[in-house]
């Protein structure tokens, strides 16, 4: 028999004690349902059953780290990955990561993949007849600053139609993960534009049952982060889950 | 659990969290870089375990456009992450994350080394068990589930989350072990019978 069936031995003493604090749930509201039919594609990919609540232990607070030894200085900037600049409305994507108690999350890493101008993305599966831009994949990532400052300089996604429904068109967008510093706190989300007249009728955007929730997806035309002659600026904080100020009583003691 | 949100001014900075939005389907172009199928590759001198299996939807059809990430602790059950302040000596080159996307058929893989045993809520310990991620298109906000290990049936029955699942849905978190030493299989149903146990965290 395997030798990690036996308890380590410090199990046999009891052991000091250590209190856990877990992280707090989420707003009511915030988050979509797994079924949304109007997002046809949950119907036969949401589960039936209720999930079961898992207690917090070193598993969900503890969670994978990154760090820039894998990151390329251009990884930042989607516009300077290829020889030549790709077509379309240059951009600067920026913000914070911080936690639900208003604290900056350092260190985070930051993955975006976004369609190019034109609204296509350099992807078998997408056949939308409109161009691939040799200069633009699409894809960048950064790890945030030390006040959980993130930025990214890329090209304004376009549009694109989808097969969800007639006449179906996917507002622009910029797909954003994220890691945090626990397994709880992995996020992944979508960055929209302001002002985009598809945002009401797309049911991803719309399946976030509060109103407010959903207007923080959009991202804020930012005069701050504009580049002179260069650039338009727009603003996107990310807020991840926070941790209970308080240790969880008597359930949540870690043997150490 | 949690007290209600800006219940008091000490809550003064709180503020919700962000919405989750799906992968869609093209979560490739983003998340790719960072696939790690191989979790011990930097890793000298452990024995190696082969976590395999298939996606499939409520149909029963594969989910070809699924990402898995996994999280795991060492072979000690040491967690690569400061959180984890134990005196350990952790595994070098171990870091303890993996991220595999699923092919046509539905499957993905990971070879890894087997966890250890990690302290369970309110003393005693957990069974060992890889911590699992699902991101795909149709899913607005990831699903979180564990895989257990079949050939663990004496850690398994004392596991504080497997044994708070309904008895007759524990066997959806629990790895078989393959004819060859080693190898595992753990297959995941989204939806319907033999749906797969998911947990919020």
């Amino acid at each position: 028999m395997d030798s990690t069936t036996k308890a380590p031995a410090s199990a046999a003493t009891k052991p000091a004690a250590r209190a856990l604090r877990g992280y707090r749930a989420d707003d009511p509201g915030t988050q979509p349902a797994y079924l949304y039919p109007p997002y046809a594609s949950t119907q036969k990919r949401a589960p039936h059953e209720a999930l079961v609540r898992l207690p917090w232990s070193l598993s969900e607070v503890t969670g994978p780290l990154f760090g820039f030894e894998r990151i390329r200085a251009n990884d930042f900037d989607l516009t300077k990955q290829h020889d030549g600049a790709p077509i379309g409305e240059r951009i600067v994507v920026s913000g914070r990561v911080l936690d639900a108690n208003g604290k900056p999350v350092p260190h985070a890493l930051v993955e975006i993949w976004q369609a190019n101008a034109a609204g296509r993305y350099p992807h078998p599966v997408d056949q939308h007849d409109a161009p691939t831009d040799p200069n633009f994949t699409g894809a960048g990532r950064t790890l945030t600053d030390a006040e959980g400052r993130y930025r990214f300089v890329t090209i304004r996604p376009g549009e694109y139609p989808w097969r969800n429904h007639p006449n179906a068109w996917r507002p622009a967008h910029i797909h954003f993960s994220l890691f945090g510093p626990a397994f709880a706190t992995r996020l992944v989300t979508q960055m929209y534009f302001p002002g985009d007249p598809l945002l009401e009728f797309d049911p991803m955007y719309m399946s976030i049952p509060d109103e407010k929730a959903r207007k923080r997806l959009v991202s804020a035309f930012d005069w701050e982060t504009t580049i002179p002659e260069t650039a338009l600026g727009y603003r996107f904080d990310v807020v991840l889950r926070g941790r209970d100020e308080t240790p969880m009583e008597n359930d949540l003691v870690l043997p150490r | 659990m949690s007290p209600a949100p800006h219940a008091d001014d000490r809550h003064a900075m709180r503020q919700p969290t962000t919405s989750s939005q799906t992968v869609g389907p093209y979560l490739h172009i983003g998340l790719t870089w960072l696939n790690t199928a191989n979790l011990i590759a930097n890793v000298a001198g452990v024995r190696s375990i082969l976590v395999a299996g298939r996606i499939v939807d409520g149909d029963g059809a594969p989910v070809s456009d699924a990402a898995i990430e996994i999280w795991q602790a060492d072979a000690s059950g040491k967690y690569a992450h400061p959180e984890d302040a134990r005196d350990l000596p952790g595994t070098a080159g171990f870091a303890g994350f993996g991220r595999c996307p699923t092919d046509a058929d539905g499957r993905y893989a990971f070879t890894t080394l087997k966890p250890g045993r990690v302290p369970a809520p309110g003393g005693g310990w957990q069974a060992p068990h890889i911590n699992v991620t699902i991101f795909m298109r149709g899913m607005l906000r990831q699903l979180n589930t564990r895989i257990y290990f079949g050939d663990e049936a004496a850690a398994n029955a004392d596991d504080p989350v497997l044994t708070s699942v309904p008895p007759a849905r524990r066997a959806t978190l629990v790895a078989v072990a393959g004819a060859n030493a080693g190898d595992y299989r753990f297959d995941i149903v989204l939806q319907g019978k033999g749906e797969t146990v998911f947990f919020a965290v």
